[in-house]
């Protein structure tokens, strides 16, 4: 495909606010995640939480207050992000920039809050507003009137591999001509919906996550959200060189033990890009930390790639973001191909065994023109993202 | 933007039971009439998935087995858009309850069918279909960005696309909520290439451009007691197989112009 130019991304999770703190926990090696619970939940689990979603949203927004666009708001108020976008308004008009935003579970905890409330009659408080909270499509409208567009907007929702998905659906309509550019991003937000549900599958570890280790047993959950504007090449940005999606058509909640289905999306996004596989220099894994989506990935990645392309999981530093995910990995992605450097699997101690792909148990400094980026949700959803320097 | 053809339509909704009858409606040879939709055991799916499916999956399946059942491409080669505004509200209101209670005991199947693409998962499964598949949500405007998606999907990766927009009508106390007063769902079997069926031309237009409604009283309730719904003016060019246009509503501030020449 002719490459589109990331011109900005800005990410928000448990590791900060912004590229720069992302940067710096990454090279300092420290992990966002703690084993300190979430308001009143009392699993035993370790969760990553962002700091700083307090205050609720005032003024125009305040009809759009819960935990989801509160954290959207705070990653958008990063890097410079809104004035790019202002700048983008100008180049194309607001209405010729789409925004397409990935999410599993919108501001579902705003849901939660109005049930635990509810009057004796079984009502729901006169003060929730579940268009502008709840609903899926929530997420990308609050994101479309924060950055003052009146284009095509979509919330696309497939599990965790949702904000993967919308650099597929976002390049798709710039070149159909539905948009000329378009901010693309994820915003997913700690919930008592999926640490309760991820646990009642018996996926939540108790212990920090560990992919890859011979003895992972489970994601940690955390929470971010995530944002880059997509636009036709201008020589001045890293790009999106590819993507590549599948379905597994195999299990609602379980990957395909042979990994064809993250094959699949692997080999459709390197065959979009024209790379062949020996020129990527890194793969940023799905990797969440529970024995069967490690060991599927593992059987698709050497599949493809063989036991010797680099490749580690970040979500030791960050925990699974859900649908915000995708997002948050192709911002740690592009950090790898402008710093030249490579994460290793920070939480990994003894590397499995059973496990082919070159799992980095150390981060290092290296050239770094190519990264793959993995995705994968339930539903068999599947999506990877290949970017670059240039081809 | 280039034309889109129509090889297969589908429909599930009360009083419009599948797509021969709902075209009959439609052109106005026999009058529409509510009637409860009969429960729809999904003929595809294998019995473990079968039984965890909920009623707005079989919303889904309903409507696409309608359309697959005269397409001339089969349910594996196609790729999915799956666009629902509330996915599954039942689940939903199931793992509310469930968590406002002292336990906060959810049910794994409900958990793994709460994720909005849990439709387009089972058909997955239940197709033996391996390529790409997006579900997305945008509110009243869904079936046209749904159709938006799955014409990209044609147009720039080449793919012959399903595409199924539905919803059901959430349980109390949700309902309030969102009102939705009927479940309806509607499918499409739309590929780039011509040779199969009415053709059809999108255009986006800015929020001026006023939707398209349906002249007859009942039919027009319909259109706006749920998203999926909105789709009716466009059903209804495509059962009259004549040309035309029809406005439907779109995200954001834009409004989805849809042609229709007849094949």
């Amino acid at each position: 495909m002719t490459p589109l130019q990331i011109s900005h991304c800005t990410a928000t999770s448990a590791l900060g606010a912004g590229l720069a703190a992302h940067w710096d926990a990454l090279r300092s090696e420290r992990s966002g995640l703690q084993p300190r619970q979430y308001e009143d939940c009392t699993l035993a689990c370790w969760t990553g939480e962002v700091k700083g979603l307090d205050q609720a949203l005032q003024g125009t927004a305040a009809a759009w207050d819960c935990r989801n666009h509160r954290l959207a708001r705070l990653a958008l108020q990063q890097d410079d992000f809104i004035a790019q976008v202002a700048a983008l308004r100008q180049r194309y008009g607001a209405s010729r920039v789409g925004v397409f935003i990935g999410t599993s579970t919108s501001g579902v905890r705003h849901t939660e809050r109005a049930y635990a409330e509810r009057a004796g009659s079984g009502e729901l408080p006169a003060s929730f507003d579940y268009r502008r909270t709840h609903n899926v499509y929530a997420i990308a409208d609050f994101v479309r009137e924060e950055l003052q567009l009146s284009g095509i907007a979509s919330a696309v929702s497939t599990a965790c591999s949702s904000s993967a998905k919308v650099f597929a659906s976002a390049t798709r309509a710039i070149r159909a001509g539905y948009c000329d550019a378009a901010v693309v991003g994820g915003v997913d937000s700690l919930c008592l919906t999926t640490l309760h549900g991820f646990h009642s599958l018996q996926l939540v570890s108790a212990d920090i996550c560990r992919p890859a280790d011979a003895r992972r047993n489970g994601i940690s959950i955390g929470e971010a959200a995530g944002f880059a504007i997509l636009e036709p090449d201008r020589g001045t940005a890293p790009l999106l060189l590819g993507y590549g999606e599948s379905s597994d058509a195999h299990h609602m909640s379980a990957p395909d033990p042979e990994g064809r289905g993250a094959a699949a999306a692997m080999q459709a996004a390197l065959q979009r890009a024209g790379l062949a596989p020996d020129q990527i220099d890194y793969i940023n894994l799905h990797g969440t930390g529970t024995q069967a989506n490690d060991h599927a990935e593992d059987r698709g990645v050497c599949a493809l790639f063989g036991a010797d392309t680099p490749c580690s999981s970040t979500k030791g530093w960050t925990g699974h973001t859900l649908g915000a995910a995708a997002i948050l990995e192709a911002v740690i992605s592009l950090l790898c191909l402008r710093h030249s450097w490579l994460p290793r699997s920070l939480t990994t101690t003894e590397r499995d065994p059973r496990l082919g792909a070159a799992i980095l148990l150390q981060s290092r400094s290296q050239p770094v023109r190519h990264v793959l980026s993995n995705s994968f949700g339930f539903g068999g959803s599947n999506c990877s993202l290949l970017f670059g320097l240039g081809r | 933007m280039k034309p889109l053809f129509v090889d297969a339509v589908g429909i599930a909704a009360g009083g419009l039971p599948d797509w021969a009858a709902a075209a009959t409606v439609l052109r106005g040879e026999a009058p529409y009439a509510y009637a409860d939709l009969p429960a729809h055991a999904p003929a595809l799916l294998p019995a473990n998935e079968r039984r965890r499916a909920t009623a707005t999956v079989r919303l889904a399946f309903r409507a696409a087995e309608d359309a697959i059942a005269t397409s001339r491409f089969g349910a594996h080669q196609l790729a999915t858009v799956f666009s629902s505004s509330e996915a599954d509200t039942p689940v939903m209101h199931r793992i509310g309850s469930a968590l406002a209670t002292p336990q906060r005991l959810v049910s794994p199947t409900d958990f793994h069918n709460s994720v909005h693409n849990a439709a387009a998962g089972y058909w997955s499964i239940a197709a033996g279909c391996r390529a790409p598949s997006i579900s997305l949500s945008a509110w009243d405007a869904g079936f046209a960005v749904g159709l938006l998606e799955a014409a990209a999907l044609a147009e720039i990766d080449g793919h012959d696309v399903l595409l199924v927009a539905y919803d059901i009508p959430a349980p109390e106390p949700l309902h309030q909520k969102r009102p939705l007063s009927c479940s309806f769902g509607v499918a499409m079997v739309l590929t780039p290439n011509p040779g199969y069926g009415h053709r059809i031309d999108l255009h986006l237009l800015d929020a001026q451009a006023s939707e398209s409604r349906m002249q007859d009283p009942a039919l027009e309730a319909l259109r706006v007691g749920n998203p999926a719904a909105r789709a009716l003016p466009l059903l209804q060019l495509l059962a009259q197989r004549r040309a035309g246009a029809v406005t439907l509503p779109g995200s954001g501030h834009s409004r989805l112009r849809i042609s229709v020449a007849p094949a």
